[in-house]
């Protein structure tokens, strides 16, 4: 345990020596190659923690609040998230050491990123309610620095500050939620909150600031509108890191304050909120996503369904829990965990490789790329192979964690509550929905960039990326196939998380199963085995290949396309990502954001171009935000004339104050 | 030994859906042809089409890429795959547990993913609406499955069909409204995934509604070949699914011997012969409609499904 403190010292050590030095050459390449091997022995120690799973070793320290100390601790939940950030961190360091190469600005990224790192690891570790909110903050503030690395650009300003704004109102509820759960003792460090006891009413007010505080880091809707700003503004890797790992904390943030502190299963209504909160991110999400055009911004609206997916099975487990179905909220936890592993992996993946297309052509705007997969093939094959995972598409890992959740859903009807009876299969078709939309979603983000013709010269003249970047990308696709294959493996390596976190059930040990089948509740129930069905596909698809070149015809003429016999050689003729979506849009967003298309046709001989212009609404930021953000100002405007008054007047208002409070005061008491 | 003929059974199950699924194109094709009071191709059409295409050279637009010429074996291997995870005539069989239900959903959503971007890959428009519409129908039709997939295994306690085709046949299913809405849902679900009409029209090329033709119109000889087969393929797994889930009378149990095996084998036949002629019966009663009712089409098919479980979670004996 000290070693991993020290280790996170380290990494801010780094951050100070590249504050000094941000601007020498090298500087950067160094930076990176420390934040790399520390993350990666981070990584193994955290890994060998989980696979051994010794007694939670824990660390005290002298410094903090004087009465309190810092407290440290690695269990089995924290090693799993230590794995999550660190393998997040060390490829997109190995990303970076390359990609960085091309920062305009080091000293604006290089001093705030192992930081960032270093915020992220400690909070996993905190053990004390001061040590991990001043962590989270710390986390908070040094990636609000990388938003606003490039601050010249007016977009990333807003972003930072509506991040900043949303960052603040997260910490305030999470400082209520611990000021709650330390009781009038104040006993701050968990251990003691874990074994105080918390009425039922206080449980449920403590559940809601946790939703609001992890929720508004995580993303969840309506707290995601920071997101898709804040995430896309700052340098790729960061964004990777931001969007793959920084969301994954805020989701341990979750699960430690409501499955471990609070001890007590809360009651089940409180679950089904989590629950149907999920599943409406999740739908809205995707949707989001497939309305933009900007890559980066595509994916960051896209993690809101991710996280949607997350609090499913996360809700579902709280659910159980609370009517004692223990064997069931493992499997939902197993689900939930395995999902934030997944989307670790290519979520950071799609972000890095969208970072290999940003440098290549300097562009992130889908309806200037296309045809990349020409001058790129290899960061086109790995972009693919997480566009696939993370449309949940066998054998990938995507769909094993989703599949984890359908199973999940499945065992709902044993559920007493008549409402969840309603919920839950209405949460399975949101589920499925945003299943079925995220692979339209990524068909659009991977054809519309990648494949086609070029639609600008950018794109046209793109060379293939460095070899860290491809050598980052190809780490996560490999780990992205692998978990999807030995699924198994992942399960049982989730188990003594999942134990811990659900009074001691777990689910069957799955390494023993044959063939390596998942099978999470009995292999009668459901089963599902990755490794065959990739050897199947293998097979059947080599097969075809050989027999029909060997045997029928290997021949091949390159020649003009055909299209119907009408083919336009120029690009702007091919799909757009604005006309892809169109259908989708026209189905979808008719209803959600009320999207009206308009056309403007020129009478017959008149040489002006035709328009489509089409309006949207964000539902969230004007029933939510926009009134609150009107109400602000108004009651600013109002209170503005107190700026102007003469000294006699704020001498007596200030007494009137006085006289008031004082008043007040006697009347309480 | 035992295992030997596990094995050969398996592999048998496999070569017969690759060797059935042109018939029964044919088979579709030939009644509809009947139906319209004309003579038709003969049965065998497909698999002459097939042979006359693998022969034939491939040629690739200018702008295809590696992805163009991979995704038909892609294509073909995922579905080939999910076919051959679905019970024909017998169930239980070697490597049925390898996926359940849901998975073959998945595993028919990976064919359509690379589908759809093999459509895109050419850059010319048409291409580009046959995917986007592809994925917009999938978008509702995918969820309409999952649903139905969810009145089957609260009902049948289980996602593994051979297991859910086992429960069918035993005495406690009885008629269930959530088995008919089901039943609605999936062939509903059928028709839009196989580009059948009303939603999309196999004979045709040329016209501006197309979505399936639309995306392959760049493939041609093996590739397209590859791609035909495993349209087929597809049509084959439909009819499978719904003879397997609603009908599986005759299906032979693992182990059951060569007899009941055959038996089997003959009453699948007959199951596959009866769905593509009420298959055909449908498409030529009825008229096509524009692409912007498909989505009302497949809402209805969702809503029926969720419907359908939301039943069974109410009260299991609907």
């Amino acid at each position: 345990m000290p070693f991993l403190f020290s280790l996170s010292m380290a990494l801010l050590a780094v951050g100070v020596y590249a504050m000094t030095a941000a601007r020498r050459a090298g500087c950067s390449r160094r930076v990176y190659s420390a934040t790399l091997a520390l993350s990666t022995v981070v990584l193994s120690a955290a890994l060998a923690h989980l696979l051994t799973a010794p007694a939670p070793a824990t660390l005290t320290l002298p410094i903090g609040l004087p009465w309190l100390g810092a407290h440290f601790r690695l269990d089995a939940l924290s090693a799993f998230f230590l794995i999550v950030v660190n393998l997040g961190a060390a490829v997109a360091s190995l990303f970076a050491l390359g990609y960085g190469q091309h920062e305009q600005a080091p000293e604006r990224v290089l001093p705030f990123y192992p930081a960032f790192l270093a915020g992220m690891n400690l909070v996993v570790l905190a053990d004390d309610a001061f040590t991990f909110l001043f962590s989270w903050e710390f986390m908070s503030l040094s990636s609000w620095a990388l938003v606003m690395a490039h601050h010249r650009e007016s977009a990333n300003v807003r972003a930072g500050y509506l991040y900043l704004v949303m960052a603040c109102f997260g910490t305030l509820a999470l400082l209520l939620a611990f000021g709650l759960l330390a009781g009038p003792q104040g006993g701050y460090d968990f251990a003691t909150i874990r074994a105080g006891q918390t009425s039922p009413g206080l449980a449920a007010v403590v559940l809601l600031l946790a939703l609001l505080g992890a929720g508004s880091k995580a993303g969840l809707v309506p707290l995601h509108v920071w997101l898709p700003l804040a995430h896309p503004a700052a340098p790729s890797h960061v964004s990777a890191l931001m969007s793959g790992v920084m969301t994954k904390v805020a989701v341990y943030g979750f699960i430690r304050i409501v499955f471990d502190l609070l001890g007590e299963p809360v009651a089940w209504w409180w679950g089904g909120l989590v629950l149907a909160l999920g599943g409406i991110s999740a739908v809205l999400g995707v949707l989001y996503a497939l309305m933009q055009h900007d890559l980066k911004r595509l994916l960051a609206y896209h993690t809101v369904e991710n996280i949607g997916i997350i609090f499913i099975g996360l809700g579902l487990a709280l659910t159980f829990q609370a009517n004692q179905m223990y064997a069931s909220a493992a499997l939902a936890l197993t689900a939930a965990l395995f999902h934030v592993l997944n989307h670790s992996l290519f979520k950071s993946l799609l972000f890095l490789g969208t970072g290999a297309v940003l440098t290549a052509t300097g562009e992130r705007d889908m309806e200037r790329l296309g045809g990349l997969i020409h001058p790129m093939p290899w960061t086109a094959l790995a972009f693919l192979i997480g566009a696939a995972a993370i449309s949940a598409l066998p054998p990938l890992n995507g769909f094993v964690s989703e599949w984890l959740t359908f199973q999940a859903i499945l065992l709902t009807p044993e559920l007493p509550q008549w409402l969840l009876k309603f919920l839950a299969p209405a949460v399975g078709a949101l589920l499925a929905l945003s299943a079925a939309l995220a692979a339209a979603c990524f068909v659009k983000a991977f054809g519309i960039t990648f494949l086609g013709r070029p639609r600008s010269p950018a794109a046209a003249q793109a060379r293939e990326t460095d070899r860290y970047s491809l050598s980052a990308l190809f780490i996560l696709a490999a780990l992205c196939l692998l978990a999807g294959i030995l699924p198994g493996l992942v399960v049982d390596g989730l188990a003594p998380v999942v134990g811990l976190l659900n009074g001691g059930a777990q689910l069957t040990a799955q390494h023993s199963q044959p063939w390596l089948t998942l099978a999470p509740v009995t292999e009668v129930k459901s089963s599902y085995n990755g490794l065959l069905v990739l050897l199947f596909m293998a097979l059947s698809g080599v097969l075809a290949a050989v027999l029909i070149h060997r045997l029928a015809s290997a021949a091949a003429r390159r020649g003009p396309a055909w299209d119907c016999g009408f083919p336009d050689a120029s690009p702007m003729t091919q799909y757009t990502a604005g006309s892809f979506a169109q259908p989708i849009r026209r189905v979808f967003g008719s209803v959600v954001f009320q999207a009206r298309e308009r056309v403007t046709m020129p009478p017959p001989g008149d040489g002006r171009p035709a328009k489509l212009e089409v309006k949207m609404r964000d539902p969230v930021w004007d029933a939510g935000y926009a009134p609150i953000a009107a109400a602000v100002i108004a009651v600013s405007t109002r209170f503005n004339h107190l700026q102007y008054l003469t000294i006699r007047r704020y001498l007596s208002l200030v007494f009137g104050a006085l006289v008031l409070l004082l008043l007040g005061m006697a009347l309480w008491r | 030994m035992a295992l030997i003929i596990d094995y050969l059974v398996q592999g048998g199950q496999m070569l017969l859906i690759l060797l059935l699924a042109p018939l029964l194109t044919g088979w579709v094709r030939t009644l509809k042809a009947r139906l319209l009071r004309r003579r038709g191709p003969s049965l065998l059409q497909p698999y002459r089409d097939l042979i006359k295409l693998l022969r034939k050279e491939v040629v690739l637009a200018e702008s295809a890429s590696w992805l163009f010429r991979v995704a038909p074996y892609l294509i073909f291997a995922a579905l080939w795959v999910a076919a051959s995870l679905v019970p024909t005539f017998a169930g239980g069989l070697l490597f049925n547990w390898t996926a359940d239900l849901i998975a073959i959903v998945a595993l028919l959503g990976t064919a359509r993913f690379f589908l759809a971007l093999a459509g895109l890959d050419v850059g010319t428009s048409f291409g580009g609406i046959g995917s986007s519409r592809e994925m917009m129908i999938a978008s509702l039709a995918e969820p309409a499955m999952l649903m139905m997939v969810f009145t089957l295994s609260l009902l049948a306690g289980t996602t593994q069909l051979s297991a859910v085709a086992h429960f069918m046949l035993t005495a406690e299913v009885g008629l269930r409204v959530s088995l008919a809405l089901a039943l609605l849902a999936l062939m509903m679900v059928a028709i839009a995934e196989n580009a059948r009409i009303p939603v999309d029209n196999p004979a045709t090329h040329l016209e501006l509604t197309m979505v399936h033709e639309a995306m392959v119109l760049e493939y041609s000889g093996r590739h397209l070949a590859l791609i035909e087969l495993a349209a087929s393929l597809k049509l084959l797994l439909y009819l499978s699914l719904l003879a397997c889930i609603f009908t599986p009378w005759g299906m032979a149990a693992a182990g059951d011997g060569w007899s009941a095996y055959l038996f089997g084998a003959a009453a699948y036949l007959a199951k596959l012969a009866l769905g593509g002629f009420l298959l055909a019966l449908f498409e030529t009663s009825i008229a096509k409609m524009r692409v912007f009712r498909v989505d009302q089409f497949l809402s209805a098919a969702l809503m029926l499904g969720l419907l359908g479980a939301l039943l069974l979670f109410v009260s299991r004996s609907l």
